[in-house]
């Protein structure tokens, strides 16, 4: 240790720095810091982002990109629609929205939890926030559905509206089931898929019942 | 001087560091008990030892750093003022730093999901035969029947009962004033599986039977299944004698099936008595709550349907208006009343 004696830092200075070595395929935003950027910029990149997740959600093919950049704004926006659409079918007219709204929330938030928590269980290699993500972003078809659903009831509500928007309910909740199993079941020992995939089934299932069961007021 | 001092604080960190790579064994599905019963950062006399060593560190620096100010006032009185101000942040920044690590200490240790792993430790197929098991009673009530404790099948079971719970009340039009439908829907089922496990494990406790809290939560939960066979065909086929077949056949079969498990895992016959009593009563009148708690809404619209002044016997023969399932229950309902 003689050598180190020579060695003089000033105490006040703390020792840091970096010990990774930059590996050059970070991109370059990542070298500036985004707090100074106008905020329209900001907004539009999250925006961009969100877009091209739903994107990926209607057409699912195998890509990593709504793993890896995970987001919760896009489930937030779907599930928040959806509840309000759902608002105000009640049977009672003295009930007013407010249990619908939450109810929906709750069920979204809370039934994706316990996929994930389920998922996790038995051997999944995804992390929380990324299952909730999928799911969140594959409750979309479902929100199209709801609208469709909307507007032909505005049309009138006999037994060919509710063929019509059971075929409608249908389809969207295979697409959505599909979507998701697509990305979450990869994640999965193949043998188990099918212990994965029964509790997104019930999931989906129950959000269709809601919007197939939904008689406006 | 200086060295020593630097070389002393980089020794606490060093220390802090390595204890905490020890604690985070990572991903382990067993908690390593012994490493548990640390006490540093937690007690009084360590906080203080700290306390004492940071503050000695401080006494040095500050001397030092003072040893080369022109001020001719008394050293020792200008290191206190320095040494409160950097040693009040120091401070705080240990207390933070043992904060967050006994936080996430406990937060590992609580809310570590690798402790519920092995009992979701399950293939499809075992599921499938499991589901068909609890269906069927076992024969041989001398020998202890082997109980899987997984809690994979129990669980989806429940949700499912949840949805087809929440599919009855939707078409029965059940007003729920207080509270939501999906709450009424998920606070029974879980109420009941939970609830009725602990209580029947504390009676087995008490009648000295052989099974744990994990075999208990299994068995009633596949039990569940017969539940929702029964439910599911007697919420869209709406007829009362066909619901008292399924409750007594399907409900008493899975019901068969748990005390049969039960009763060859207890010794005496008062104690078997009880206990199988006690669950078999509880199964099958969760079933029959089930059924008529979300039913009698449709019972009154049938009712306003057909009118509160037609004699049963002449219903059958009049015209009856236009919905074909009103003349089926109309049909049933004067069979029942008849018989």
């Amino acid at each position: 240790f003689a050598g180190l004696a020579d060695v003089s830092i000033s105490e006040d200075i703390p020792v840091e720095g970096e010990i990774t070595v930059p590996v050059g395929s970070h991109s370059p935003d990542e070298d500036y810091s985004t707090l100074d950027e106008p905020v329209k910029d900001t907004i539009m990149r999250d925006l961009k982002a969100v877009g091209k997740k739903f994107v990926h959600v209607m057409y699912p093919k195998k890509s990593s990109a709504l793993l890896r950049d995970w987001d919760l704004w896009g489930p937030l926006v779907l599930c928040v629609s959806l509840a309000l659409m759902l608002q105000g079918g009640s049977a009672d007219s003295k009930d007013d929205g407010g249990p619908q709204f939450a109810e929906v929330f709750v069920i979204i938030w809370f039934g994706a939890v316990v996929i994930t928590l389920n998922s996790k269980l038995l051997g999944g290699t995804i992390s929380f926030f990324q299952s909730l993500c999928v799911l969140g972003y594959c409750v979309l078809p479902l929100t199209v559905a709801m609208l469709v659903c909307r507007l032909v009831l505005l049309a009138g509500s006999g037994t060919v509206s509710f063929i019509i928007r059971l075929i409608v309910v249908v389809a969207m909740f295979g697409w959505s089931t599909l979507a998701s199993t697509a990305f979450l079941a990869d994640s999965q020992p193949p043998n188990r898929k099918a212990l994965v995939v029964y509790p997104i089934f019930l999931f989906y299932f129950v959000i269709s019942w809601m919007i197939l069961t939904f008689t406006p007021q | 001087g200086a060295v020593a001092a630097g070389g002393g604080r980089s020794g606490t960190a060093a220390d802090w560091g390595g204890f905490e790579d020890n604690m985070q064994g990572g991903g382990s599905a067993v908690i390593d008990m012994e490493n548990m019963d640390d006490t540093s950062g937690s007690s009084f006399e360590d906080m203080g030892e700290m306390h004492q060593r940071m503050k000695e560190e401080e006494e040095e620096e500050e001397a030092e750093g003072e040893a080369g100010a022109a001020e001719e006032e008394d050293g020792e009185f200008l290191g206190m003022k320095g040494l409160r101000g950097q040693l009040g942040r120091q401070v705080a920044d240990q207390m933070w730093q043992v904060g967050k690590r006994q936080a996430s200490r406990a937060f590992s240790l609580y809310a570590n999901i690798d402790i519920l792993r092995p009992y979701f430790d399950v293939e499809p197929v075992q599921v499938r035969t499991r589901l068909l098991e609890s269906m069927i009673p076992v024969k041989m009530i001398n020998f202890p029947q082997k109980i899987a404790g997984e809690l994979y099948g129990p669980l989806m079971l429940v949700f499912t009962l949840v949805a087809i719970l929440l599919h009855g009340m939707k078409t029965s039009d059940t007003i729920i004033r207080e509270g939501t439908l999906m709450g009424t829907a998920i606070g029974t089922c879980f109420g009941y599986w939970l609830g009725v496990s602990s209580f029947i494990y504390f009676l087995a406790y008490l009648c000295n039977a052989q099974i744990t809290m994990v075999q208990m939560l299994s068995l009633l939960g596949y039990g569940l299944f017969g539940h929702c066979i029964t439910l599911f065909v007697t919420y869209n086929i709406h007829f009362h004698s066909l619901f008292y077949v399924f409750w007594l056949g399907v409900g008493g079969l899975s019901t068969l099936r748990m005390v049969a498990v039960l009763v060859s895992r207890t010794v005496g016959h008062t104690q078997r008595l009880i206990l199988c009593g006690t669950l078999a009563a509880l199964h099958m009148l969760f079933l029959l709550y089930l059924h008529f708690a979300y039913h009698k809404v449709v019972e009154g619209i049938l009712d306003t349907l057909e009118g509160p002044n037609m004699p049963p016997f002449q219903r059958v023969a009049r015209d009856i208006p236009v919905v074909s399932n009103a003349v089926l229950n109309t049909t049933a309902k004067a069979v029942a009343l008849t018989l």
